[in-house]
């Protein structure tokens, strides 16, 4: 059996329907949503701050913290429950990790920069739509970066090759599925996260890695012009 | 061939490329990658001859010398208060600094500044690990007593003080408040309680409409509407 058309009607290198917004939480330093259908991540950026308690103080420079949480009620099933898990301290761990290669926090000794990543909604690819939250409200919090972040899912659903890839694709049993969450820097290229879960051949890694590459691009003029709306024209509501 | 590939005052983003070929030089906020100049933080462009640079526009303070700041005590030690900047960093307002009078080997210094306190203080040194040092000796230096705080982004304070103060000048005029704006983005006033929140309405409007031209003359009619007083503006 063939997977011949997607199950939402999209093609195989279609993103689902994205939304993204700059300085939504007024109280933060830095603040953004990021939406992938029904996948709905906000991020806040607070500081830099002072650090404690002090031994994780790195007098070189600024740390940062990323923290990632799926709101009880923002889907259904057993990995969504109050309070942190083994799963969200993964992710908040690659969220960090695929954030820290474009920020510069030299200027910050012994301070901390937090990012708060809460998700109201979710429907697969939480932690790319984390990632590119994040990654906007870091730039609204004017933080010396070499460039932004985007991510996003890809991945192989039978014998196709698909980009963000929704709940029911994930769990399509009518053939093997992979599911390849990945972050890339869009102005070098290079990737800053590469997970992969499931099955597939090395040419499959290959071009889904490209296909990615190609909607990471996308989503970088999405988030680019997200933050220059929040300071042309417009007041700063 | 070099060409500068954004307009003066323009809006951009961390990774925008702002300039190609070498003859350009890369200022605060960007950098080089190869032949590019690229950006390295959201921020406004500003050309200035060769060099591109860029001004930040938002985000937390940054300690700098010789800027009047409004601190919180946070803390009392031997030698001295601890104070909160409204930064990453706390700064050190040693007992030299802070007043002109001798005070005793083991006096009571919360006679002087006791926690809680707001002071407006200038910082006399930033060390490279942003260790702050401040001074309280100077015009206008002094510890704030009643009144309102209010917060700002820090990067929206020139626009509040305006041009020798004039903008906050016609602020005090219009309203008969004192007005202490700190660089760190803590505003401090102190008049009545319907003035007083006129103050606050007025900044939270410089705030929002201060990157649109004619900022001063709407800025002023509007107090002109809330007070009905005629203003000059320029006074201080």
């Amino acid at each position: 059996m063939a997977y011949k058309k997607r199950l939402d009607g999209r093609k195989f290198d279609e993103m689902r329907k994205i939304e993204a917004k700059v300085g939504v939480i007024k109280k933060a330093d830095g603040s953004a949503y990021f939406k992938f259908g029904n996948t709905w991540a906000y991020a806040a950026v607070y500081g830099p701050r002072e650090l404690y308690p002090r031994f994780l103080q790195d007098p070189s420079k600024g740390i940062l913290r990323c923290n990632y949480n799926m709101m009880p009620f923002s889907s259904k099933g057993n990995r969504v429950r109050p309070g942190g898990s083994r799963r969200s301290k993964e992710i908040s761990m690659v969220t960090k990790k695929a954030l820290l290669p474009v920020l510069d926090l030299t200027d910050y000794p012994n301070s901390v920069v937090d990012v708060f990543i809460e998700l109201p909604e979710t429907e697969a690819g939480s932690r790319t739509a984390g990632i590119n939250a994040a990654s906007m409200a870091l730039a609204d919090a004017g933080l010396l970066m070499k460039d932004l972040v985007s991510s996003v899912s890809v991945g192989r659903v039978d014998d196709k090759v698909v980009v963000d890839l929704d709940y029911s694709e994930e769990s399509y049993d009518g053939g093997p599925v992979a599911d390849i969450p990945l972050a890339m820097i869009p102005k070098s290229g290079e990737l800053t996260l590469l997970q992969m879960d499931g099955l597939l051949t090395k040419e499959q890694l290959k071009e889904a890695i490209e296909m990615g590459k190609k909607a990471c691009n996308e989503l970088y003029e999405i988030q680019k012009k997200a933050l220059k709306d929040k300071y042309v024209g417009g007041s700063n509501e | 061939m070099s060409k500068i590939l954004v307009k003066n005052k323009e809006i951009v983003v961390p990774g925008e490329v702002l300039a190609e070929g070498m003859d350009n030089l890369p200022g605060l906020g960007t950098y080089r990658a190869g032949e590019q100049i690229l950006a390295a933080r959201l921020g406004l462009t500003y050309i200035d001859g060769r060099t591109i640079k860029l001004i930040q526009l938002s985000g937390r303070y940054t300690p700098k010398k010789n800027d009047t700041i409004i601190c919180k005590v946070m803390d009392i030690n031997f030698s001295g208060w601890r104070i909160d900047t409204n930064s990453a960093y706390s700064a050190m307002l040693s007992m030299r600094e802070a007043t002109s009078d001798y005070i005793q080997k083991g006096a009571d210094l919360t006679q002087y500044y006791n926690l809680g306190d707001y002071v407006v203080a200038q910082i006399t040194n930033v060390t490279s690990q942003n260790l702050i040092d401040v001074t309280m000796k100077g015009p206008g230096l002094h510890k704030l007593q009643g009144g309102r705080m209010i917060e700002v982004s820090p990067y929206k304070v020139p626009r509040i003080i305006g041009k020798q103060g004039s903008m906050v000048g016609m602020i005090k005029q219009a309203t008969d408040c004192r007005i202490t704006v700190g660089q760190n983005g803590r505003v401090w006033m102190q008049g009545g309680a319907d003035s007083e929140l006129l103050v606050e309405k007025t900044i939270r409007k410089i705030e929002a409409e201060s990157h649109l031209a004619g900022l001063t003359e709407r800025i002023q009619k509007f107090l002109e509407k809330e007070t009905g007083k005629k203003l000059e503006v320029g006074s201080r």
